[in-house]
Formats: structure tokens, sequence, C-alpha cells
């Protein structure tokens, strides 16, 4: 029996830790490799023609350089990064709070519970235009797509990581006097913080996609705008530069997310 | 080895002097769980100061439950439990718990998940740390403070659990099938170091658990439960020296007659 005592390994770090954690491990030289392996590939893929929209690795790495060079990249990751931030921080915020209130007492998960349930389960991307309707194409209609993609997942799964501490463990800290209070700090915060986590990285995930939603359907704005701009005019280099960068962004905010996991709650699994 | 009935006469005691009154007592126990299993049925039990007693019984006897009854983890749904003569209402700082599954924090080292007990009691953490580490190396783990509990074996995690029970100095250990998770050889190897801690530490160590070689091996009184509900079916009291060779207890003929003698009477609840 390994840790898999309290908290089984599928759970604690979701497959996404498990693959990030393993891609962190790996040698730098693999990391590098791998990398190198996959824009040849595509820089193969691109010369070959196949698509006339495909743009070549190389076309698209300059056209990065350009857009980062002539500021456009910089303003258009200002713009998009605030209905980004402001969505996280209220769904981490409500989403942690809620889940955890709804872990610790019956009667609040008797009442949000379904309200969540139905969130996770609805295709909220479906509720954008209706977004629009009531709050325009401003700001506010762009953090509450971050919100609704991203707050769901975040809750359910704060709730489901304090129900799922193992039971002995409460037993344990009461048996040894602990308060309530302690027993919430000192350990069932813990014990659910791995479950959490892989929920908080699957929300901010889900709040990428949802600004890049709002941005296209909504108003074209930031990284959406370029997007939009570019296939316009087909300059498919920048196009792709840009959702590659995307898609970098929001796969170092995710490790970074894991990281600071690591160092905050869970010591043991720096050396793992 | 004599075999009594169990006491019920709590005036009798309560006249006694402090020092042969019993440290735990329980009487009138019943636990029934959700108005339908009738787990605990009038319990009444005395036990004595720095003796070690161990429930045994086939499981569903509600060994456990009585256990938990006594940490104060369960209450009882008829009965009161009294420790040092006073009814408890929940779990006490005389009383510590030693868990079947050994409840230890994976995220925090062998030290801290020993020290946890005063932790949670709010001693300073260099005094507890000192506490801890007294403990940790008195159950022979000195050298592994810094551990987390993954990187132990089973039985290795149980004596971290046994260092947190000890390291809180209650006068009772409450021991929840303390060795069950962990293998035969280390088992025997827990077990006769169980025997030498007793006496170094004078403490009161009441032992749940299913294994007859183990009561035998371990306990001056052995409470037998029958299952649904439990009752107390009966009491026993062996006679084995238990200094010197561990090893020859097991070959004892005490131990091997109370075995036996107890095996033909649990037998009939065996399906």
């Amino acid at each position: 029996m390994s840790r898999t005592a309290t908290v089984p390994a599928a759970l604690a770090g979701g497959p996404t830790g498990s693959a990030i954690a393993r891609f962190t491990q790996m040698p730098v030289t693999w990391r590098i490799l791998s990398l190198a392996l996959f824009f040849t590939v595509w820089e193969i893929a691109g010369r070959t023609n196949f698509n006339w929209a495909f743009p070549t690795f190389l076309e698209t790495l300059s056209a990065f350089v350009e857009m980062v060079l002539d500021g456009s990249m910089g303003a258009a990751y200002l713009r998009t990064i605030e209905p980004l931030i402001i969505g996280l921080v209220i769904s981490l915020g409500v989403g942690v709070g809620s889940g955890v209130a709804m872990g610790l007492r019956r009667d609040v998960e008797f009442l949000t519970l379904p309200i969540f349930i139905t969130m996770q389960a609805a295709p909220m991307a479906a509720l954008i235009p209706l977004i629009t309707f009531v709050y325009g194409i401003g700001l506010t209609s762009k953090v509450l797509a971050v919100i609704f993609l991203a707050m769901p997942v975040i809750t359910i799964n704060s709730y489901k990581a304090v129900r799922n501490v193992p039971p002995s463990l409460l037993d344990m800290s009461r048996s040894f006097m602990g308060t309530r209070w302690q027993q919430i700090t000192k350990v069932i915060l813990p014990a659910a913080s791995p479950m959490m986590f892989a929920g908080i990285r699957l929300g901010v995930a889900e709040g990428f996609s949802g600004v890049v939603l709002a941005e296209l359907l909504i108003t074209p704005t930031g990284i959406g705008d370029l997007i939009t701009f570019h296939r316009s005019v087909a300059n498919f280099g920048h196009m792709y530069a840009t959702i590659v960068s995307i898609v970098a962004f929001a796969v170092i905010a995710v490790s970074l997310l894991y990281r600071l996991e690591t160092t905050l709650f869970r010591p043991e699994k720096r050396g793992l | 080895m004599n075999a009594i009935a169990q006491t019920a006469t709590p005036d009798a005691t309560a006249a006694a002097t402090p020092v042969d009154a019993p440290i735990v007592r329980t009487e009138g126990i019943h636990k029934v769980y959700g108005g339908a299993v009738h787990a605990l049925k009038d319990i009444n039990l005395e036990f004595k100061r720095g003796e070690l007693t161990s429930l045994l019984g086939p499981s569903g006897c509600g060994k456990t439950t009585l256990l938990k009854i006594i940490a104060g983890l369960l209450k009882p749904t008829e009965g009161r439990v009294q420790v040092n003569g006073k009814p408890i209402t929940g779990p006490g700082p005389e009383r510590a718990f030693v868990f079947q599954d050994f409840a230890l924090m994976p995220w925090a080292t062998v030290l801290r998940n020993a020290a946890f007990g005063l932790e949670q009691q709010g001693v300073a953490k260099a005094e507890r740390e000192e506490r801890a580490r007294h403990y940790v190396k008195e159950v022979g783990l000195a050298g592994f403070e810094d551990k987390y509990p993954h990187e132990l074996s089973g039985g290795m995690r149980q004596r971290v659990g046994l260092a947190r029970a000890l390291a809180v100095d209650a006068d009772v250990l409450l021991m929840d099938e303390p060795f069950s998770a962990v293998d035969e050889q280390t088992r025997r190897k827990f077990q006769e170091d169980l025997i030498r801690l007793r006496e170094i530490e004078n403490k009161t160590f009441i032992l749940v658990t299913h294994s007859i070689e183990e009561a035998v091996y371990l306990s001056d009184r052995i409470v037998l439960l029958s299952p649904r509900p439990g009752r107390v079916a009966q009491v026993m009291d062996p006679d084995i020296k238990r200094e010197g060779d561990p090893d020859a207890i097991r070959r004892a003929p005490e131990y091997l007659d109370l075995t036996d003698e107890i095996w033909r009477g649990l037998r009939e609840y065996v399906e």
C-alpha cells in the first residue's frame, strides 16, 4: 500500500495532474527533443502544401515574432487577460468557497448542489448569446462567460474533494481533541487539495475557453480579434501564431498551478 | 486461568480506593444503528488501570463500535462511559486512539504526524517535536523522522500511529485492530514490542482484535463478544507470564490451552 492508502492517485492529481507531473520530471533534453520533433513534423506537413491555409512552423514562428515586436500581441493579451483574470478570481473565490461549504454542511449541499450540477451538465457556451442579450457586449458579458465555464467544475470538484476525505482522518483529528476549525484547516483542506486543484486546473482551462469564445462570439477584442482579423485577411501564419500562443499560455498557466499546489499543500509530492 | 463473570456492580467499586478503581467503565451501553441494527446490547465492563484488555469476537460483534464509544467518537444509544469516575461526553485528553488504517496524514512527515495530537492541543513547536522525537525513537523509528508515510512500510506506519498516541501522554490507549493491516511477520514483531513497551510505559490498553492468538498473547484480560447483537459472552483473565523470552509465551501450555478454549467458544458464531 503506498500513498493510495488515503487518496487514490487517480483522484489525487487527476489525469492532467499526473501527465503534467510526468512532463515536468522529464530530463530537459527529452522535453526539448519532444517539442523539436513536434515542430519538425509541423514544418514538413506545412511544406507538403496539403492545405493552402496551413502555414509551416517557421512561417508561424516569424509571424509570432513580428506580432510580438510590433506590439499587437502584447496589446491583445492585455485586453484578453482582463475578463479572464476577473472571471477566474470570482470563479475561484465563489467556486472553492461554495464547494467547500457544500462539502462541510449538508444544508448548503441540499440548497446549492442542484444548481451546480445543472451548470456543469449544461452546454454553457450556448448561454453566451443570452448573456449578450442581458449584459450587452461589454466586459461584464465576457467575465460572465469565463465564470459560466470555469466555476461549475471548480465547485463540484471542491465539494467532492471535501466529501472524499478519509473518515478515519476526521476521526483521528477528533480523537486527538481537534476543534472543528483545526479539523478543517489541518486535515480536511490539505487532504482535499489534490482533487480540489485538479478541479481548479480544469476550471482555469475552461476559463480560457470561455474568454476566447466570448471574444469570438460577443465582440472581437484581444486574442479573439487577432484571430478573426488575420483569418479575414488570409494571414494564416499570424492566425496560427495567435492560436498557438493562447494554447501555450493556457498550458503554462495550468502547469504553474500544479507547481503552486505541490509547494503550498503537498510537500510529499515534491520529491516524487 | 479463570473465567469470571462480568462485573456489574457500580456502587461496590466506587467506594474502593482510586488505585483499584477501574479507569474505564461502561454502564449499560446499547448501540442501535438507524433504528434497526442492534450492534451492542447491555455492555457493562470495567477496565483496570495498567491492564491490557482485548475485545475479541467475530466480525460484526460490534467490538470496534464499543471501542469508538469508549473513545467518544460515537455516542451510545443508551448507557454511559466513565473514565476516571467521570462520564464522558466526547474524546478526551486521557484517551488516545490507534487506528486500524493508521490514519496518517500523507502530506506530513513522520515527526509531524507523531506530534499532531500535541499540535492540536496547542503545544509549542519545539516542545511537541522534542516529545514526538522521543516516542518515534521509542517505537523504533529513529532516523525516519523526516520521511513521509508513503516511504514507510505498513508496520512502520502503524508505529507512527502508536507514537502519536503515546506522545499525548494519555492514560488509556485505544487500539482498533492495530495489527490487522500489516503482514504476519511484522505483526509478531509488533506484538513483542508492545509487551516490551508496556514495561516502560504505564498505560492502560484496550485492544480490539479478531485474532484469538493475538488476544491471548497480549492480554491481561479478554472480553469475548458474541455477534448480533454484540453482547459480553465471557470475560477471561489469562494467567501467562510475559517476562523473558517472548517466543516462550507461544509455546506455553496456558497459551495453547486458552487459545483452544476460546476457539471452541467462538466456533458456534462462525458460519
